[in-house]
């Protein structure tokens, strides 16, 4: 007993002095779950290239990265968050508040959604407005908002296939979800007179739409056992899966990395990260992995985050960006309106 | 005069058949528990066990003056999809370290590409027909093979699947169930002692064991969230710790060990305590030479099972941040690090398919090491329990 107690004596002291002897060579990032891959091939790189230690990713999704990045500037706080969207005017406010005044955006390039389904049914080719249809809790029938009465997909237009709805997508904590909210829900519902030129995102809860989590590969399984049904998730897990998926075109697109790089794919997004100037000093190594993540042999047609998903941006759209991260450029508040 | 006895037997058989139809039913839900044990089993073995191996190939590396600015030079072309980018970025690092190297052209055994690796098992792959057929001759000639895998045992994670690896996060896990044992032990079995032994049995003691028992059956989260806002936000220690988790989970093990100590204690006969007052003994040397050594076995046994739940714990680290990516194996108690369960959450979620084998393996590892300590559990109760 008392070698015991002694020996947890000593293991506290040595914690003790452990914890002050901390230093902060080490980035740290937080942000989106769909920016996550990317970032940690460039930190995996990053470490083993250089002679800086590996940088430190969590997974926290978009707003709960930036949520942590404005707590403030110092030890605690991370350098670095990644996000699958821009960051918001309210998020840009909340920083200045808590004295991060001086950001720097860098723009990676592009991720498309798809619209998936079991590679054992025929292609089925999609409109936006089909989808909403499909999935919007309240639609228009006869000029009138009633709950959505469709349960097969003919219900819709004579042309699609006599299947039942049922459509497996991330839940509202999700990037994805926001994403597809925005560029396919808002998209499709804002011409339409009945919802009187607003966006309508509201989705059905009737069970045709299914809350499959965040872990898209639970999607991709699922799709796998249930032919019937769609699924929406990043383009990479349509990428990976090409053998027991095909992806639905949309308004007449297919989703190949060309057509959601040159912004035809409608459902398609930009990723980006943001720099916490302020800690510059601090943390030197902080610009020295933002040059990477934003060099050609990483975001490039021929870089290496193409093969695990991400899809480039033109050329003339990364050189900018990456002048943006060499000069440190300021974000603005008239930036983002 | 036969009647009563007909009715009696007749009850009699029927009692029979109720427990009969009892022990069926009990042998049934074990069978089904059994059953599901083993589909779980079989599923991990069948899909994690190829993580225990890893394609290599024999390439010609050419260690030039080319090669040490741009790496992939060092092979030839129709090999360079095939050999893994890993071992690639780390020629011009090898030869700054051994300049003899450069000049000279040699057979080497290297890491092979995840993709090699999944198409050598026989899953899906995304190599080109060429590159398949390069690969297919390379096998005929015997210069690709499948070997033990050590860089899954020797290496953190990877976003390379053929680099992946469960060092870092059972380092981590070490560090992390230290800061717990260290925290948690003690205070756990000193509460227990103070209860068991010293507390006078009023409200306010059976106030505290009621709490205690509650603290017991909180989901684990919560305690996540209580680590967040007082060591994180509060102490201030650093996120994504080996201290931070292990302080956290320590929390969640105390009410276990508490609770363990306190039955250990209680089993403890009250003539060893009348006896040793009885030769003079105060209070406290009664306890520390007498009751706590012989409850020893108990406590020990109840640490261990507590610890080993911890082990397997990810929801309270997600929220103090150590389900984060972590390629170096650590050493420290300060650095970031990730603990076992939450790199199989990790790699659950990775879009590469090479992961699904590399997750199942970390279940297989990490169940292994979960047997091993109620195992070790078991054999120290069944070896210095006491029956007084």
């Amino acid at each position: 007993m008392n070698r015991i107690l002694k020996t947890t004596v000593i293991a506290a002291a040595v914690m003790g002095v452990a914890g002050v002897a901390q230093a902060r060579d080490q980035v740290r990032i937080v942000g989106s779950s769909t920016v996550y891959p990317f970032a940690s091939y460039v930190a995996e790189e990053f470490g083993a290239t250089t002679d800086f230690p590996t940088p430190v990713i969590e997974s926290t999704g978009s707003g709960g990265g930036l949520r942590l990045f404005c707590n403030g500037v110092g030890e605690g706080t991370p350098d670095i968050t990644n996000a699958s969207r821009r960051i918001k005017v309210s998020e840009f406010e909340r920083c200045a508040e808590n004295g991060v005044t001086d950001i720097t955006e860098a723009f990676i390039g592009y991720d498309g959604i798809a619209f998936a389904q079991s590679s054992a049914n025929e292609a089925m080719d999609v409109t936006r407005e089909q989808i909403f249809l499909a999935l919007a809790a309240k639609v228009p029938v006869d000029g009138e908002l009633v709950d959505n009465p469709y349960t097969q997909w003919s219900d819709i237009d004579a042309s699609l296939p006599d299947r039942e709805i049922a459509v497996y997508g991330p839940p509202t904590t999700s990037g994805t979800r926001d994403a597809f909210e925005e560029l396919v829900m808002e998209a499709a519902s804002e011409d339409m007179e009945a919802y009187g030129g607003e966006g309508y995102t509201d989705i059905r809860a009737d069970g045709a739409f299914i809350d499959a989590g965040e872990n898209d590969n639970l999607i991709v399984q699922r799709l796998a056992e249930n032919t019937d049904a769609f699924g929406i998730f990043g383009y990479s897990f349509l990428e990976e899966n090409s053998d027991s998926l095909i992806g639905s075109s949309i308004d007449g697109v297919e989703p190949t990395p060309e057509a959601i790089g040159s912004g035809e794919y409608p459902v398609a997004r930009s990723l980006f990260f943001y720099v916490k100037n302020q800690h510059a000093d601090e943390v030197p190594a902080m610009y020295e992995y933002a040059n990477m993540f934003m060099s050609e042999q990483m975001i490039s047609d021929l870089g290496y985050l193409k093969g695990i998903g991400l899809i480039p941006a033109p050329e003339e759209l990364r050189e900018q960006a990456r002048q943006a991260v060499a000069d440190h450029e300021s974000l603005e508040l008239a930036d983002l309106k | 005069m036969s009647q009563p006895f007909d009715e009696i037997s007749a009850q009699l058989r029927r009692r029979h058949r109720k427990s009969a139809r009892l022990k069926w039913i009990s042998m049934g839900a074990l069978g089904l528990a059994g059953l599901f044990l083993v589909l779980f089993f079989a599923d991990m073995l069948v899909k994690g066990l190829p993580a225990f191996q890893q394609a290599r190939i024999q390439v010609e590396v050419d260690y030039s003056e080319r090669a040490s600015q741009l790496p992939l030079a060092a092979v030839q072309e129709n090999v360079r999809p095939l050999v893994s980018r890993g071992y690639l970025r780390l020629i011009p690092g090898r030869m700054d370290d051994n300049p003899e190297l450069l000049g000279t052209t040699r057979m080497e055994w290297v890491l092979a590409d995840g993709q090699v690796d999944q198409y050598l098992k026989g899953h899906h792959s995304k190599l080109r027909d060429s590159e398949q057929a390069v690969v297919d001759r390379l096998a005929a000639q015997g210069r690709a093979e499948l070997r033990f895998n050590t860089t899954f045992f020797t290496r953190g994670d990877s976003k390379m699947p053929e680099l992946a690896g469960i060092a870092a996060a059972a380092m981590g896990t070490v560090l992390t169930l230290l800061v717990t044992l260290a925290v948690s032990f003690p205070i756990g079995v000193m509460t227990a002692v103070y209860l068991e032994e010293f507390a006078p049995d009023n409200r306010v003691t059976q106030l505290i064991e009621i709490n205690i028992n509650n603290l017991a059956a909180i989901p684990s989260i919560l305690f996540g969230l209580l680590g967040l806002a007082i060591f994180i936000n509060f102490f201030g220690v650093p996120r994504s710790t080996p201290v931070v988790g292990g302080l956290t989970l320590a929390l969640m093990t105390l009410p276990v060990i508490i609770i363990s100590t306190r039955t250990a204690l209680r089993s403890v006969p009250d003539s060893i305590r009348h006896a040793a007052f009885g030769v003079g003994c105060s209070r406290w040397q009664v306890v520390r030479d007498h009751v706590l050594p012989l409850a020893m076995p108990g406590i020990m046994t109840g640490s261990i099972i507590g610890l080993a739940q911890a082990m397997g714990e990810t929801a309270p680290l997600i929220i103090v941040g150590m389900v984060a990516f972590i390629p170096d194996v650590g050493g420290s108690f300060t650095e970031a690090a990730t603990v076992l369960p939450a790199q199989i959450f990790t790699w659950a979620g990775e879009p590469d398919r090479a992961f699904i084998e590399k997750t199942s393996g970390g279940i297989l590892v990490l169940l292994a090491v979960l047997i091993t300590l109620n195992a070790t559990a078991v054999v120290m109760r069944k070896k210095f329990e006491r029956r007084w």
